[in-house]
């Protein structure tokens, strides 16, 4: 599902002298329908650098970055979109949304956008919330107040709104109790159940054991320039 | 699914080819190319001069450009009569002026404003567009009882909300914002983002919007365009451009915005 090869980046700070920093060469990796594979390697090693390359947040300097049979390389903006919408998922540790939009609406938002009706959309969302443990008097409030543990479960419940068939998890247990650590733990291995090709970066050993089928360490692809 | 059919099946709505206006020796805007789809938010961004308003002057027929083509839904606009334009401007076009007052009537009341442009598509039914009016002015949250009062006894923010009401109550197809949220309240900001993405998902209309607020445009704009000097340094989805910025240019840009 996710397939990457030879993939390197780097960054041109044009305002700082034109500096270039090298920060990942010869990246490869595979992820396949129903597998789940952790990034591993200490902090500014790439692995965010990587999950969003794979996203399309960065572009990338070189190599192939295949997701469901589209080349994110070369992909073109409306395509991206299009990816983003039906085919590739991503939690990641920061909500960004517009103010003041109730949080069942945030929820929902994913499922209005692939077309699903208002009322389906906002009950799958409730169902959402209601399993990750978000009390049913926050849902018509903005999660811009939210404590960081429920922005993520928010997050969570966004990005599982649609069973995309490849999801991206960036830390998706890391400031939560152990309740809802092991809810998102079963919304993965659910989503592994449902086929779907999972990239991920977990500092939670146990959850990484658990969901975890490989590991693949980002240390290998650093430039060995900049080592 | 009908609103992911349109987005992902149809032609570009709008499709700009080589865009050149100067102001005698002067560069307004240069080799401006795009194209813009059915439910798509296209955000221009660059500093003051970098040729942004002077761009969406001419995509919407206000100025005349020296050279380039434009075409509406397979029509070229550039060969079409004043009368077919100003025609497109009412229906399937609206255009948000930075400064409600150029794009509001200060001397008739708020409903008026509203109701205009409803009869200008052919409403008749004092009710109906009375109704209309009434809705669109509670979703830019103005109150039902200020219906009757001329938009020079409201405030900047109340004035811009209804100007976006006059514009979208006909239900346009293709949206030309200039600065739209510059000099509103940050919480009608949001309430206004998020009437805008309803819109823009639920039918598939398509904005072009210029602004100096990066935050806005990250909440709204699905693609972004830098200019500088007049022409487009960098163009790319939203988050990529804004997140991994290429051009010496854009990447002081966004490293100069404060963080809050």
């Amino acid at each position: 599902m996710i397939r990457i090869e030879n993939l390197s980046k780097s960054f041109t700070l044009h305002n700082q002298g034109g500096t270039v920093i090298p920060v990942m060469a010869g990246a490869a990796l595979t992820v396949a329908k129903g597998e789940c594979v952790g990034l591993i390697g200490q902090s500014g090693a790439g692995k965010s650098t990587l999950m969003r390359m794979v996203y399309g947040n960065y572009l990338t300097a070189g190599g192939r970055l295949f997701v469901g049979g589209i080349d994110v390389a070369q992909a073109s903006p409306r395509e991206i979109i299009r990816l983003r919408r039906e085919t590739l998922g991503y939690v990641s540790q920061f909500l960004r949304v517009v103010p003041r939009v109730p949080t069942l609406d945030v929820v929902a938002e994913p499922l209005l956008a692939l077309g699903t009706g208002v009322n389906q959309a906002r009950d799958h969302a409730a169902s959402l919330l209601t399993r990750l443990n978000i009390p049913e008097r926050l849902w018509t409030l903005s999660p811009t107040t939210f404590s960081g543990g429920e922005q993520q479960r928010v997050n969570i419940a966004r990005g599982f709104a649609h069973p995309y068939p490849a999801l991206l998890l960036d830390e998706p247990t890391a400031s939560l109790d152990a309740a809802n650590r092991e809810v998102v733990l079963t919304f993965i291995e659910e989503a592994k159940a449902r086929g779907a090709a999972i990239l991920g970066i977990f500092h939670d050993e146990t959850a990484r054991a658990r969901v975890c089928d490989r590991l693949v360490d980002v240390t290998d692809f650093t430039p060995k320039a900049a080592a | 699914m009908t609103v992911q059919q349109t987005i992902t099946t149809d032609q570009p709505l709008l499709r700009v080819d080589s865009l050149t206006k100067r102001y005698g020796a002067r560069i307004g805007c240069a080799d401006v190319s795009f194209d813009l789809y059915p439910g798509e938010v296209l955000g221009v961004v660059g500093e003051s001069g970098s040729g942004k308003s002077t761009l969406l002057s001419c995509l919407a027929g206000h100025l005349s450009p020296d050279l380039g083509r434009i075409s509406y839904d397979g029509r070229d606009v550039l060969a079409m009569s004043e009368t077919e334009r100003r025609r497109l401007g009412r229906t399937d076009w609206a255009y948000v002026h930075q400064n409600p007052r150029d794009g509001l009537r200060m001397g008739v009341s708020a409903g008026g404003n509203v109701g205009e442009r409803l009869m200008a598509v052919g409403a008749r039914h004092y009710g109906d567009i009375r109704a209309k009016a009434t809705d669109w002015l509670g979703r830019v949250e103005i109150a039902a009882d200020r219906i009757d009062d001329r938009p020079s006894a409201f405030s900047g923010g109340m004035q811009q909300r209804l100007q976006i009401a006059r514009n979208l109550v006909t239900g346009p197809r293709l949206v030309f914002m200039d600065e739209p949220t510059g000099g509103l309240d940050v919480s009608v900001q949001a309430r206004l983002l998020d009437l805008l993405r309803g819109l823009v998902r639920d039918l598939g209309l398509s904005v072009i919007i210029v602004t100096h607020d990066l935050a806005v445009v990250r909440l709204l704009a699905h693609r972004l365009m830098v200019m500088k000097s007049g022409r487009v340094i960098e163009q790319g989805l939203t988050d990529q451009v804004l997140d991994d910025p290429q051009a010496a240019y854009t990447q002081l840009l966004v490293s100069s915005v404060l963080q809050v």
